[in-house]
């Protein structure tokens, strides 16, 4: 955190003055390490293996079995007492796999997807008594029912699920969970981890210790954590021990997730994401039953919890998009919107790239040419028509086409490359006004500060000229196809009367007000919040999370520098704006017990006040009873709905929800402790092996993730080692410095930053070099099966050996950030990556491949 | 008048970003070494080495360990002590560098005639010639910044409060607090020229340290040149006449010496600067 978010890593800093205990469990000793109480050295790509034992530990632990807060907050907060499908069944039962687990079989006209398997996961269910009678669901599709599309919803609620409150049945989600990770003990962390058993129990006993009604534990990860095959089961092994701890919803507590570099966290919120359209709403595909608007609403609503208002989020979404084009009738332009033909994430696009499936590619801010398997990708935009690159610089990905190494090398002439590359100056963000998100969910507005120099365009410049030219160019097609482009609403060019930034600049606040929402009939009414949605086009919204960020037109809350006065909670509400509607803690009905009181004094965030008057219903003049969420945050729940408030029978959205279900966007309230749903690759967190490791999975006869990716399979771009192949017995990690910025296009061409960090490195461990006869500052050749580079060898003992499985394993690591363009130039280690992938979200597995390292 | 006003390092949360650096040469408009263009020093994360005419800022990597992952690694932004006894101010035969309102210590560059007396004389090794104005340069305090009321860019762009900015009298008051902390936790915490009886009379920069001055690259006593400045004087006046003498025969010796070996070059000079 420290490397990679120094500005964030202020607050640990702040909280380590105030008597907080610092932990960092990293396969580096890094500048966080060197700020915590205590450091754990663990193999990179064994921490569900360290998780699971925490699981293990904890469940075991007297002070769990016996402070009554625990048990109290997983029974009415998770999912722990729920009933699973008898036929399920778990990892324990079957060498390291769930059931369900099927063939998958790449479809023909986009056979990209990279998956090795599949699961069918009708079995993960729970189990449920029968659902209630009503209209079925396809037949409300067949006679277009709807707007409302409430009968729809209503039709989707499943039956009641069994439950078994003393969480003693055995296939209750607590028995599963006891069973899953029995194997999970402290000596097998040892020997999986290659973390020092004692180690391993401070960390536990101090989690134990640091959770309660009066502590809470925090969890931060910057996106390694994500980079694994396994990637999204780490984050999601991490929040099901949270759970367990009480650790959700409270101050203090959570798993901070340390993205926000270069707006990642924006990028998923207004996604520049394939599968996913605005708000985190999945993405029409042509995989998924998604044929008109309303198959696509019954596949993806879930009827129950706050996303039982997903109609009212894509249909003001689609009013956003087609605008006066879109009505009731023709199902609000649902059909124009583009579907996706299945996975177009970066590695999959690389994937179709080298096989020539691919025209052309503009690349904005990104520099593909020193990313994964850098070779291959190489190669793969050597296959493009046409190329457009939008940087500060002319980076790497500008100039592979006469400078990459096998162009030097003489592998590839420079002739053979049918790519036309375009390269547009790009401005910077102190340039132009817009709003970043943080990883705090925190929208905040910058101003421009100082002019663009010479030719330089801003990235919306960009778009929405580009946008109206396309629109301009599909206006008198005939072609179906082109229709959604002629619908297309696209109406950012600033109003009469308002000088733009630069000439041909879009209102930077008419986006903003896009994205906030407003009536249909009456754009200058802006919404107040997403609670005004509604499905039949009244409302028009681009991001129904970030509607009331902007409610009027003259107030931008994500402007607000407001901050809480010193000696008060510290919520922040008049700073920025954080969705959804300012929340700062998600999920905060949690930091109350289930009778709404707060569980300590000290960990108080918000509760029920019972006595508090509300007002009459200005429309009905009913004065609803008393009571009444009140405390330092916006609270994430029904305001006035009571602790003990039942859910209302055959109801959808949160009325289906009782007082104490606190996860409102789960559709049973509870925090999953057991994902049934929503995750391809397993119900629990389960520790497999990288795609490349030096050992086998001592856990499991199973060795890797069944369902795990791989691109490009068989082609000789993407060759992959076995396991513990003797030509790579090293483990590497590739990772950042707080010295350079991601490929380096923001810091190795200035100056002051690359004198800070002038070359690229690789760090051994001493006993290593003495091994190689390696020496500080020598040159060392590194290589994997995709290729080899050269860095000068920082001897050190920061990092090291490690006995893993009964091995001694020795780790290294290297920054990423090089290329041979810039001021600090260096070779691309991503030549060492692989196209390998997690199966939920398609990210690499550049934390934890394998290598050899020998002295050039 | 101002209070005096200075800087307290607290190196046990300082975590080694550079972003002093950085703000240091934004601010100041300090160019990089050689361009930018540099080699890795293989010393730890450290590649800007010392304190000199371009580095007012200087974060110092120190990784003591005993085996792999068994060991501490130290930082510490480094910058000019701001001596209340400054011997760089008592030896600058043009008065260019000059005590502020802020009790804090400035070169004046238009009247600094660049000839390197005030490097010769601090004890910390902080002050170099600056290429580009071929003048003694080193940190200012902000000097401009806080005549207009804000802080030194440095500690404005500290992330976790490691360089705090502040009255001396404040600062030493947190510090003395910081250590009572630390030592109550079972940290061998020092202050480093935080007494006004101290060496130097107290330095307004001073720091938090938790192993000796020496690891830090700091000298253990730092002194004034001029303190030994009576008895180096007699004793110049005594060897003068013995130098006098030697020279007469040196001269002579190497007068001979040439004639014999005219082609022994001279070792080439130590860059003066790696600029």
């Amino acid at each position: 955190m420290a490397e990679c978010h120094p500005v964030a890593f202020r607050w640990p800093v702040k909280a380590k003055l105030n008597g907080a205990k610092l932990i960092h469990i990293d396969p580096r000793f890094t500048r966080t390490s060197a700020l915590a109480d205590l450091h754990v050295p663990i193999r990179a790509g064994s921490d569900i293996a360290f998780l699971g034992g925490l699981i293990n530990y904890v469940l075991h632990s007297p002070r769990w079995n016996t402070d009554p807060f625990f048990k109290e907050y997983v029974a009415n907060y998770t999912n722990a007492a729920t009933i699973i499908n008898a036929d399920f069944k778990d990892t324990e039962d079957q060498e390291g796999v769930f059931s369900g687990l099927v063939q998958f079989t790449e479809p023909p006209f986009w056979p990209y997807n990279g998956l090795l398997g599949r699961y069918d996961n009708a079995s993960w269910q729970y189990q449920r008594g029968p659902k209630a009678a009503g209209p079925a669901t396809k037949d409300l599709v067949a006679r277009r029912a709807g707007p409302p599309f409430d009968d729809l919803v209503r039709s989707l609620r499943p039956g009641p699920a069994d439950k078994d409150p003393t969480l003693q049945h055995p296939h209750c989600v607590l028995q599963l969970i006891k069973r899953h990770y029995s194997r999970y003990t402290p000596e097998m962390v040892e020997r999986v981890c290659g973390s020092p058993k004692e180690k391993f129990v401070q960390v536990a006993e101090a989690l134990l210790a640091n959770s309660g009604r009066d502590r809470t534990s925090a969890f931060a990860y910057a996106v390694a954590w994500t980079q694994h095959t396994y990637g999204v089961q780490i984050i999601s092994c991490c929040a099901l021990l949270q759970l367990l701890l009480g650790n959700f919803g409270r101050p203090g507590g959570g798993i901070m997730a340390l993205r926000g570099h270069a707006a990642i966290q924006g990028s998923t919120d207004v996604p520049t994401l394939y599968h996913s359209i605005h708000g985190y709403m999945n993405a029409p595909s042509a995989l998924r039953p998604h044929e008109t608007l309303r198959d696509y609403l019954a596949a993806e609503t879930t009827p129950t919890g706050y996303w039982g208002n997903f109609p009212k989020f894509m249909v003001s979404y689609l009013k956003s998009m087609y605008g006066a084009a879109a009505t009731p009738a023709n199902d609000f332009g649902y059909d124009w919107h583009p579907k996706i033909l299945g996975d177009h994430s970066h590695m999959a696009m690389l994937a179709a790239m080298a096989e020539g499936k691919v025209k052309g590619m503009v690349v904005v801010g990104q520099n593909p040419a020193t990313s994964l398997n850098g070779t291959a990708t190489r190669r793969a935009l050597r296959q493009l028509e046409w190329l457009v690159v939008k940087d500060n610089w002319l980076t790497e990905t500008a100039t592979y086409w006469y400078l990459a190494p096998e162009v030097k090398s003489g592998q590839v002439r420079v002739a053979d490359n049918k790519t036309e590359v375009f390269f547009f100056p790009s401005t910077q963000i102190a340039e132009y006004d817009g709003s970043f998100t943080n990883t705090q969910r925190m929208l905040q507005w910058h101003f421009k500060a100082s002019d663009a120099p010479g030719d330089c365009r801003t990235d919306s410049w960009f778009y929405h000229n580009l946008a109206k030219r396309l629109k301009k160019a599909y206006a008198a097609s005939t072609a179906p196809r082109d229709q959604g482009w002629q619908r297309l609403t696209w109406d950012f060019d600033p109003d009469p009367g308002e000088k733009p930034l630069y000439p041909g600049e879009i209102s930077a606040l008419k986006v903003l007000r896009e994205i906030n929402g407003y009536q249909t009939a009456d754009p200058t009414q802006h919404l107040k919040g997403f609670a005004e949605l509604k499905d039949d086009g009244s409302t028009t919204c681009a991001s129904w999370i970030y509607c009331g960020c902007y409610p009027a037109h003259d107030q931008n809350l994500t402007a607000r520098r407001e901050p809480d006065p010193p000696g008060v909670p510290g919520a922040h509400l008049k700073w920025g704006w954080a969705w959804p509607a300012n929340r700062r803690v998600m999920y905060n009905r949690a930091s109350a017990d289930p009778r709404g009181q707060p569980w300590s004094e000290r960990k108080r965030w918000i509760w029920w006040d019972a006595t508090f008057v509300n007002p009459p219903d200005p429309k009905t003049g009913v004065v609803p009873p008393r009571g009444k969420w009140v405390g330092y945050d916006v609270p994430d729940f029904g305001a006035t709905k009571a602790p003990d408030a039942k859910p209302k029978p055959g109801s959808i959205g949160l009325d289906a929800l009782s007082g104490t279900d606190a996860f409102i966007m789960k559709g049973d309230g509870r925090g999953w402790l057991f994902v049934p749903a929503g995750l391809v690759d397993g119900p629990l967190p389960t520790h497999y092996e990288p795609h490349e490791s030096p050992v086998q999975n001592p856990l499991y006869r199973q060795q890797t993730s069944p369902v795990h990716k791989v691109w490009s399979k068989g082609k000789d771009w993407n060759p992959l080692a076995s396991v513990g192949d003797p030509k790579f017995p090293y483990v590497i990690s590739t990772y950042r410095l707080t010295e350079h910025y991601l490929a380096g296009a923001m810091s190795r061409w200035l100056p002051w930053l690359a004198e800070l960090q002038p070359e690229l490195f690789i760090e051994i461990g001493k006993g290593l070099a003495q091994e190689k006869g390696i020496k500080n500052l020598d040159w060392v050749v590194i290589s994997s099966p995709r290729g080899h580079i050269r860095a000068k060898a920082l001897v050190t003992d920061r990092i090291g050996v490690m006995n893993v499985a009964g091995k001694h394993i020795h780790h290294v690591g290297m920054p990423w950030h090089w290329g041979w363009m810039g001021l600090s130039t260096g070779d691309v280690v991503n030549d060492l990556t692989s196209w390998v992938g997690d199966p939920n979200v398609s990210i690499h597995e550049g934390k934890a491949f394998v290598c050899n390292v020998e002295k050039a | 008048m101002p209070e005096p006003m200075g800087f307290f390092t607290d190196t046990t949360v300082c975590i080694g970003c550079k972003a002093c650096e950085v703000a240091c040469k934004e601010w100041n408009q300090l160019p990089a070494a050689n361009g930018g263009l540099g080699e890795l020093s293989g010393d730890s994360y450290d590649n800007t080495r010392r304190l000199d005419g371009i580095h007012w800022r200087h974060v110092r990597f120190i990784e003591q360990f005993k085996g792999p992952y068994d060991g501490r690694w130290l930082m510490m932004s480094d910058v000019c002590k701001h001596c209340v006894q400054a011997g760089c101010l008592e030896v600058c035969p043009t008065g260019a560098i000059i005590r502020t309102q802020f009790d804090t210590v400035v070169i004046q560059s238009d009247v600094c005639n660049g000839c390197r007396a005030c490097i010769a004389a601090c004890p910390f090794g902080v002050i170099d010639i600056n290429p580009v104005s071929a003048t003694a340069q080193k940190c200012t305090l902000c000097y401009d910044r806080l005549q207009v009321g804000l802080e030194p860019a440095c500690s404005k762009a500290c992330p976790t409060d490691s360089i705090q900015f502040g009255t001396i009298t404040e600062l030493r008051a947190r510090a003395h607090k910081r250590v009572d902390q630390l030592r109550a936790q079972g940290v061998q915490a020092q202050l480093y020229g935080a007494e006004p009886d101290g060496p130097l009379g107290g330095l307004n920069s001073f720091y938090l340290l938790v192993d000796k001055p020496e690891v830090y690259g700091l000298p253990a006593h730092p002194q004034l040149p001029t303190r030994t400045l009576g008895r180096s004087a007699t004793l110049t006046t005594a060897s003068a006449a013995v130098l006098g003498l030697l020279a007469l025969v040196g001269l002579r010796k190497r007068r001979m010496e040439e004639v014999a070996a005219d082609s022994s070059g001279a070792p080439p000079l130590p860059p003066s600067s790696h600029v």
